[in-house]
């Protein structure tokens, strides 16, 4: 009884070669069938992603050959794809795993979204009845594995994106962002890409305002908010709680001098303004007033390398945890094998 | 005080101490433990603490808050009382990190308090000096989590402003929460005390002026605080730094003012 983990990834192939690998949802559970008619295979599981496609194999065959392997199961493929696959062994394939569900092995380091999707894996997996003790065993050890990693170490903390570091900071100033108005000035693709993460956080009354009000309108309609138009945005300030604001002015548009009378209106309630216009439109005395919190492009972005420099750091201390439940689930592994192969007492008849 | 009574205080201050430690060691080595541990030590702590009350309240038939270390006791017990109730509310993560070294302080002081005299027989109960005296102790509980509250929001407010957010700013509250419950507290506690300033009039016999101003002053510190934020929209940043401010004011002076006073009662 052998495990193997083979496929692709982004760490050995381009997006081009991936997507020709990627087995779409729709076609997960006739895959798993697929593959667990290949004689020598027991027990199987494939995990396919926008950034890997990988195949967890138990099999009695020691030397289980990947190329007829993948022919079979993909049909027409390009003498070239072979050099991107990618082939582990017993013990090198469960720290891969334990390793993927962490998100270390991810293209964003500590990502977690790797998480659910390894989850979602296995349960279609189980569904179709391809996995067995060892898959069922592995998989549950590696759930295990991502949750202490996640608990015990600062991998998953903050954000790399200045868009996530932006939801990050708004959520720390106001909790959740349900009831939360959000202003978005300037539809450029910055701003969309921030508007989509308040967006995919909760936010729901999101405004839209930009000097081409057409252009406004198919963000707002795209992110399911109010377009406003350019001359009448700041009639919206009073009730406004962040501001994501990336226009092309040549000077700063909002002052402190704009913001004092409208502050006092609002009774110190929080504002988040989050500049990500060059050059810069806000001005930056206004962050020294009470109760108002101003990042510009270049204050998000220092933040997102800092955690990622600490999660390198971490990823150092997780793979010393990982190596313990590495050799924990080898011990297991080989006392499973052994059992396997104990030879069963015959009784041997009277003379 | 027998070996029995200092035996509850002294495991809820090692419980104290505990939580207070190990929340220090997971800030410190940033390893994000659970908070659970810190909130379970404090829990166990409370419950030492109840049970040193109830037994000396059982044994005198009275409120115990008849010394210096009693009253200690008690606006510690009343402080993490507030705490688990508005922490499990909020959800507060880290507030416990926050209470229990000044749960700890305020226990490790009762101690270097010498008690003073004692009530240890059963005595004629005034049941407006009771409630004059709880709920004035139960309000300072409430203004000690108030000063927490806002220790905290200032730790927030000055990672935000300064645009370097540390591992501690993501374990923190929202600072939108923080605001609201340091404010909420503070009414708590002022209304608390309102009702212990009004009972104490109603104790009878001679009334001890000195505690009387000491008292109306307090009052007037919370109840000038909570005008400034209600009539003039004071800044949350500025209310969180008066509630801390404060209570500093009420804990040094309370001893001043205990010391010139001659009777046991606040």
């Amino acid at each position: 009884m052998h495990i193997f983990c083979f496929g692709i990834s982004h760490q050995t192939a381009n997006v081009e070669v991936r997507e020709r690998f990627a087995v779409p949802d729709s076609a997960l559970a006739d895959s798993l069938t697929r593959l667990s008619q290949v004689p020598s295979v027991q027990e199987s599981l494939l995990l396919s992603t926008c950034n890997r496609t990988e195949f967890y194999i138990v099999t009695q065959d020691q030397n289980l050959a990947l190329e007829p392997l993948f022919r079979g199961f993909y049909g027409k493929m390009e003498v070239n794809d072979f050099e991107h696959l990618f082939r582990l062994p017993a013990v090198p394939s469960v720290r891969h795993l334990f390793r993927v569900a962490s998100g270390l092995e991810s293209m964003v380091l500590g990502e977690t979204e790797i998480f659910g999707q390894v989850k979602r894996a296995y349960e279609a997996a189980a569904r179709s009845g391809t996995t067995g003790r060892i898959l069922n065993r592995l998989f549950q050890k590696a759930f295990h594995v991502g949750k202490h990693i996640r608990s015990a170490t600062a991998i998953t903390r903050g954000s790399v994106s200045v868009g996530s570091v932006a939801v990050d900071l708004a959520q720390q100033i106001f909790g959740k962002l349900e009831g939360r108005k959000i202003m978005i000035l300037g539809a450029g693709e910055t701003s969309e890409r921030t508007a989509w993460s308040f967006q995919s956080q909760g936010a729901r009354q999101l405004f839209v305002s930009n000097r081409s009000f057409e252009r406004a309108t198919k963000l707002a309609e795209a992110i399911g908010g109010r377009a406003v138009r350019f001359d009448q945005w700041e009639e919206e300030f009073r009730d406004l709680d962040i501001l994501v604001s990336s226009t092309a002015a040549p000077h700063a548009i909002v002052t402190r001098a704009k913001l004092e009378p409208v502050l006092r209106m609002r009774r110190d309630r929080p504002l988040f303004i989050i500049d990500l216009a060059v050059p810069r439109d806000v001005d930056p005395a206004v962050h020294e007033m009470d109760s108002v919190y101003v990042y510009d492009l270049d204050s998000l972005q220092a933040i997102a390398a800092r955690t990622l420099e600490t999660r390198k750091k971490e990823a150092e201390v997780c793979h010393d945890l990982i190596e313990k439940h590495v050799q924990d689930f080898e011990v297991w592994l080989n006392r499973t094998a052994e059992r396997a192969i104990a030879p069963v007492p015959i009784e041997c008849p009277r003379m | 005080m027998n070996w029995s009574d200092r035996l509850w205080v002294e495991l809820a201050l090692t419980s104290y101490l505990t939580g207070f430690g190990y929340s220090v060691y997971s800030l410190a080595t940033e390893k994000f433990l659970t908070p659970r541990v810190t909130f379970w030590a404090i829990c166990a702590g409370f419950l030492f603490t109840t049970v040193y009350l109830f037994d000396r309240g059982h044994a005198i038939g009275r409120c115990p808050i008849t010394n210096r270390f009693e009253v200690m006791v008690f606006m510690t017990w009343s402080m993490v009382l507030i705490y688990l109730v508005i922490g499990s509310a909020y959800r507060l993560s880290l507030m416990g990190a926050f209470t229990a070294p000044v749960a700890s302080a305020l226990l490790f002081f009762a101690f270097t308090l010498s008690p003073g005299e004692s009530v240890v027989r059963r005595i004629k109960v005034n049941p407006w000096l009771e409630a004059h005296t709880s709920f004035s102790m139960v309000a300072c509980g409430a203004f000690a989590l108030a000063c927490i509250a806002g220790v905290m929001f200032l730790v927030q407010e000055r990672q935000l402003k300064t645009r370097q957010p540390s591992s501690i700013f993501y374990r923190l509250p929202p600072i939108t929460a923080l605001s609201i419950v340091n404010s909420r507290l503070l009414w708590l506690g002022f209304s608390l005390f309102t009702v212990g300033l009004a009972t104490g009039f109603l104790i009878g016999g001679r009334i001890n002026w000195v505690q009387a101003a000491w008292s109306f002053l307090v009052w007037c510190v919370y109840g000038g605080i909570l005008t400034a934020r209600v009539r003039h929209a004071m800044a949350a940043k500025w209310l969180a730094a008066l509630s801390i401010v404060a209570f500093s004011l009420l804990l040094s002076t309370f001893w001043g003012i205990r010391f010139i006073s001659d009777r046991p009662s606040l």
